[in-house]
């Protein structure tokens, strides 16, 4: 087994797929020579040549527009937003026509681009580097969105995006890049839509995706000393959402609660906790509680502390759960 | 001065080949090579383009469609431009390109399903006619146009795209973006700017200050060309030059034709609310079609017959439009729940159920 970090295996997943399929190109600001600024795109322009590892001009709307030209001629881009907050100036590329192609071309087009986006906070970063924007893409019918926490499911599901014939939104949680694990490349894990348990337990059952599953797991080994059994829900993709695997826990458990970094109101716990509730009102012990960002813009790094949930907060409604 | 860039010292004149008289400027400096056969086909584009345009006006009057976007006056830009492709190149259209539509085969029921609101951009498949889908969001298609030529270009195919859009779009980001890549990349692109004078009601003169919509393609580092929108041979002629750069590997043009909408943007809108009736004269006078026929009869490529022949073939288009849009309907709603993903995701699944079932409860 080798010591793997997440960004090493979206290199090797990225590696890999322009190895296997001569259709897939990877495009971004400063992908090529400098291999990112994440080095998630480290060596490739050297091994692969600057026609299919493409250093950009710095523009978003044109890295998504070009990329969707591409994907009707055929290839299957892979784009690189350097960070959360500047994809916005691509935002009708991907609502306006990437999200509809397969749609409104009654299923002849499927434009298969692969959107990276390196996200949230907790790294220090300056304003406009630390954002969490998934609910804006997985309220867009027509994008999947994918978002991993460990570096197996890191490759697996960027390989497995890249394959898909639907554009996928695929978050990168930046704090979680130099986490290592012990596995061995390639690897493949549970596929796309998909949540599985990162932790069993009886008494109440946590959600959560991406950066925040280290906060979650945490919050789980401190309740544990408590005496209680939190049960741990990895959703792995937000779009779709794996309901039937966090319904199959909450049957057993009667509780949950969901933590994201994004901002509480209206995201992806509000969605879920929606879910739950249509398809079990009466397996729940006690209302769902969600736990993000407060309802603000991301603050200045000094301050993201006391914005990020941790696991006080998680706790705090784990409590309100249980004593409900 | 040393460094600075005069916009005194850009050239604000047109490419003309035939005068609004019909006759040739002398000396225009490009080379025709319109056969007789040519001159009738420009001719029957133009003119078939006119009847399906008026068609269709006729059926939103009619209430048979919500909005329609007329390309009156505007057919010697379109089928200038779209006769210098090749049957492989690619279109990236907005929503005013009937005539090039119509050059590549495409059946203009097909496009009025749009106004209509029976489908959204197209109905055909873009593959066996090299056009893609109308594309409502301004500009957003040229950054298409590139990244298709790109992915061309890479895989070592002769394939060009041209990129259309209108004066106004010109003033979007994604107008920039395309034009930079195209530039940096050296794409195959041909970016075909129809000035048609007026974005709805808003003139060019306060869509941007640049001396001409040309000029621009100097920041991208390759070629403008202001041709006269009207006069069909000129716009040919520079279409046929960009093509040919393009295919060769020079890299995009940016070909600024000059013309006129003689209607509304769209049928929603009122032109008398925003330019007078002497400006609208003056454009009719320098109508594209009236000039080439001048032209082609003097070269004796047009007979009776043969117009004759292509009015029978308009009226025939235009019956066909109607019969086709008249009482159309959409198609089966189960088409939208089918084709949002590859595979229906569960929650579409059940709403398509729930959908179904109520449906059901409704009808029974």
């Amino acid at each position: 087994m080798a010591s793997v970090t997440l960004a090493q295996s979206l290199n090797e997943a990225l590696r890999a797929s322009l190895r296997d399929d001569e259709r897939v190109l990877v495009m971004g600001e400063d992908v090529g020579l400098n291999g990112g600024v994440f080095r998630i795109t480290d060596k490739l322009q050297a091994e692969f040549g600057e026609e299919r590892v493409v250093d950009t001009p710095l523009a978003e709307s044109g890295i998504i527009g070009t990329a969707i030209g591409m994907a009707i001629y055929g290839l299957k881009p892979v784009c690189e937003m350097q960070f959360d907050g500047f994809t916005y100036p691509a935002f009708e590329q991907l609502v306006s026509h990437l999200a509809k192609f397969g749609s409104r071309s009654k299923g002849r087009f499927r434009p298969s681009v692969v959107v990276r986006i390196p996200y949230g906070g907790g790294i220090g970063a300056v304003e406009h580097h630390s954002e969490s924007p998934e609910a804006y893409f997985a309220h867009t019918a027509g994008l999947r969105v994918v978002c991993p926490s460990t570096p197996s499911d890191a490759y697996s599901l960027l390989v497995e995006s890249i394959q898909s014939p639907d554009p996928v939104i695929f978050f990168e949680p930046k704090r979680r890049y130099w986490i290592k694990e012990e596995v061995d490349l390639p690897v493949t894990t549970e596929p796309m839509g998909k949540a599985v348990v990162r932790r069993e337990g009886n008494d109440v059952t946590l959600v959560s995706y991406g950066p925040m599953m280290r906060v979650a797991l945490d919050a789980a080994e401190e309740a544990a000393s408590d005496g209680i059994g939190v049960e741990v829900v990895d959703l792995r993709t937000i779009s779709p959402l794996d309901v039937a695997t966090v319904l199959t826990s909450v049957r057993k458990t009667g509780r949950a609660v969901i933590v994201h970094e994004a901002n509480v109101s209206f995201g992806v716990g509000a969605e879920l906790a929606a879910r739950i509730s249509e398809a079990d009102f009466a397996s729940l012990e006690a209302p769902v509680m969600r736990v993000g960002g407060w309802d603000m813009p991301y603050p200045p790094a000094k301050l993201e502390e006391e914005y990020l949930p941790d696991v006080d907060r998680v706790l705090d409604a784990l409590d309100a759960v249980l004593n409900y | 001065m040393r460094g600075v860039v005069d916009p005194a010292s850009i050239p604000t004149d047109s490419v003309e080949i035939l005068k609004p008289d019909g006759t040739l400027v002398p000396d225009h400096g490009y080379e025709l090579d319109l056969k007789e056969e040519d001159l009738r086909e420009i001719y029957r584009a133009m003119m078939l383009a006119r009847r399906a345009d008026q068609e269709s006006t006729n059926l939103q009057r009619q209430g048979e469609l919500g909005v329609y976007t007329p390309c009156l006056g505007q057919e010697g830009a379109q089928v200038g431009a779209g006769y210098a492709l090749d049957a492989g190149d690619w279109v990236f259209p907005s929503y005013r390109e009937l005539a090039i539509a119509m050059m590549r085969k495409i059946d203009p029921a097909e496009i009025l399903h749009m106004f209509r609101g029976t489908w959204h951009g197209g109905l055909w498949d873009p593959r066996e006619h090299g056009y893609m889908y109308l594309s409502v969001p301004i500009a957003t298609q040229m950054l298409h146009a590139v990244g298709f030529a790109y992915a061309a270009k890479i895989n070592g195919q002769k394939t060009v795209t041209l990129a259309c859009c209108g004066d106004g779009a010109t003033s979007e980001g994604d107008f920039h973006e395309a034009c930079n890549f195209g530039g940096v990349w050296r794409t195959p692109t041909v970016f075909l700017v129809q000035n048609n004078q007026y974005a709805i009601s808003v003139p060019i003169t306060k869509q941007t200050a640049a001396p001409t919509i040309a000029a621009k393609a100097l920041g991208y580092g390759f070629p403008g060309v202001r041709v006269d929108g009207n006069d069909v041979l000129a716009c040919y002629a520079v279409t046929k030059e960009a093509v040919r750069r393009a295919r060769e590997g020079e890299g995009p043009t940016l070909i600024e034709a000059v013309t006129f909408r003689m209607g509304p943007h769209s049928t929603a809108d009122d032109p008398t609310r925003y330019r007078s009736k002497e400006e609208e004269a003056s454009w009719r006078a320098r109508d594209p079609i009236d000039r080439f026929t001048i032209y082609a009869e003097g070269e004796g490529a047009l007979t009776e017959e043969f117009k004759a022949q292509v009015e029978e073939e308009a009226k025939e288009i235009a019956r066909h439009i109607r019969a086709e849009i008249v009482g159309a309907g959409p198609g089966p709603v189960d088409e939208l729940f089918e084709n949002v993903y590859s595979e229906m995701p569960q929650i579409l699944e059940q709403q398509y159920e729930q959908f179904k079932r109520i449906q059901r409860e409704r009808e029974g």
